[in-house]
């Protein structure tokens, strides 16, 4: 699993990366009650914002981490998003992209780095 | 951020694990570790406890006791003080030349003299306002007392027990009661649209007082945050936000504040700031109105979005004054300013939320309904 600064966690299986929020981000949220999912077959640039996501407290975005296609979208979130306090690690996860090149993961960081970033 | 003040709370709520947030010049507890949708649900169901010591209390007497106190506040107040009853409370509003609204507040009958209580952000505003706008009453703002608010179906039973007296109190009566903590300053009232209590006591009595409410297993800690969807979800204004000197008080839908007897035809109508703007709209109508807003969607809208009449094209006609998402409704909410035209309950609008425009339509206010006891 890599971590970005952004408190996104990216999971490799197979040809796809799956991306979710940390533990530490869902916290700082507090209560989400919105997610907005970007559309399947949509093609997206690293920083690009492709989810929105609101709390109780505020409004926020995810980036997009890499370069690729979405392939696919946690349609649960939109219905229950309470699910990403719950559960952000497992069945929070946001979307899965198809990534272009791989190499870019190489720019994050590990479990170790980030649990050191954020204490 | 150097000089914040601290409310006498302030070590318990650190103890609590409060988030703590600078707020009107105060360092409060925005949530603690429940976090705002429990914390407002909580509230809802039981009862909760907030710190509301940043508000300015204020005491105004004058020779006449409180008759010449609420005759001399009928000049900055568009509200029937004359006729409010010892140990009642109205609530009320100062206003401008211009009919605008430079703060609202809570004005109480206490028998000798008038207790009122102003938002945190205006206080030192409303004292010079009043200082020069009452010859003759001695405006005397009060800093070594606490506020606290214990709001929720289960605050009478709660506050009962330290006060036995307040279970026969009405919504809005206000007393002064001998306690274990010395004299509490108590009103039935509140900004949630539950039952409640807001309890004034001394500086050194308020964490005391807290912890013995606290130690009820029906209250918790409730934070600024939820304190803002409870009042949201309750129709109820935040000044600066909803009502500030650009809003009447006729658009801001607050006319049933003012009593007949200010009002043109009435015994003492007028002769307070901006009365010619407010009696002109109260006879007339105002050209836009608060009013609530229920989003078709997910997607909270929140202060600021941008109103339109039509999915397409136009020019903006109003905008959200407050907005969020609404835990007991469970679904967003928000108020906001409409034209007149678009003011009937059901009217479909459109709010620009990230570029897209979201339907949403008009509903009355509150959108929880109040279960004050009257």
């Amino acid at each position: 699993m890599k971590f970005t600064e952004e408190h996104e966690w990216l999971r490799v299986e197979d040809d796809l990366v799956t991306v979710g929020i940390t533990e530490h981000a869902a916290e700082q949220l507090g209560d989400v009650v919105f997610v907005e999912l970007p559309e399947v077959g949509t093609h997206v640039t690293r920083d690009d914002e492709i989810v929105v996501i609101e709390s109780v407290k505020a409004a926020s975005d995810i980036l997009a981490p890499i370069d690729g296609e979405i392939v696919e979208v946690n349609e649960v979130l939109t219905d229950d998003p309470g699910k990403v306090n719950e559960d952000p690690l497992g069945d929070a996860w946001f979307f899965k992209i198809r990534p272009e090149d791989m190499s870019q993961l190489d720019d994050y960081m590990d479990e170790a780095a980030y649990k050191a970033l954020v204490g | 951020m150097a000089d914040l003040h601290m409310t006498p709370l302030n070590a318990l709520h650190r103890e609590l694990g409060a988030r703590m947030i600078p707020f009107a010049g105060y360092d409060m507890p925005v949530h603690y570790p429940m976090g705002v949708m429990k914390e407002h649900l909580h509230c809802r169901a039981r009862a909760g406890l907030f710190d509301v010591s940043h508000m300015g209390q204020v005491i105004l007497r004058a020779a006449g006791g409180y008759a010449g106190a609420a005759e001399a506040m009928e000049r900055l107040v568009p509200v029937d003080l004359l006729g409010l009853a010892e140990g009642r409370q109205r609530y009320g509003f100062f206003t401008d030349a211009a009919g605008g609204i430079l703060d609202d507040l809570m004005l109480a009958n206490r028998g000798d003299h008038m207790f009122v209580v102003v938002n945190a952000a205006c206080k030192a505003d409303d004292a010079a306002h009043m200082r020069a706008g009452l010859p003759g009453v001695e405006v005397e703002e009060i800093t070594d007392r606490a506020l606290m608010a214990l709001q929720g179906p289960a605050a009478e039973s709660v506050l009962a027990a330290l006060v036995p007296e307040v279970a026969a109190m009405r919504f809005m009566d206000v007393g002064i009661f001998a306690s274990a903590f010395g004299a509490m300053w108590i009103s039935r009232s509140g900004y949630t649209g539950e039952d409640g209590f807001e309890i004034s006591v001394a500086d050194d009595q308020a964490e005391p007082l807290a912890r013995a409410l606290l130690a009820h297993e029906d209250v918790a800690p409730v934070g600024l945050g939820a304190r803002d969807s409870l009042r949201l979800e309750a129709g109820l204004c935040l000044y600066g936000h909803d009502i500030d000197t650009t809003t009447t008080p006729v658009e801001a839908s607050l006319i049933w504040a003012i009593q007949k007897v200010r009002r043109a035809g009435g015994a003492r109508a007028g002769g307070f700031p901006g009365a010619a703007r407010i009696l002109h709209q109260l006879a007339e109508g105002a050209p836009r109105a608060r009013v609530g807003l229920l989003p078709s969607g997910r997607a909270p809208m929140r202060e600021g979005t941008a109103i339109f009449a039509a999915a397409e094209g136009g020019e903006a006609v109003g905008h959200v004054t407050s907005g969020g998402f609404g835990p007991t409704v469970g679904a967003p909410v928000s108020m906001g300013y409409v034209p007149r035209t678009l003011a009937a309950g059901g009217t479909t609008i459109y709010g620009e939320v990230r570029g897209k425009r979201l339907a949403a339509s008009v509903a009355a206010l509150p959108f929880t309904p109040a279960r004050f006891k009257r």
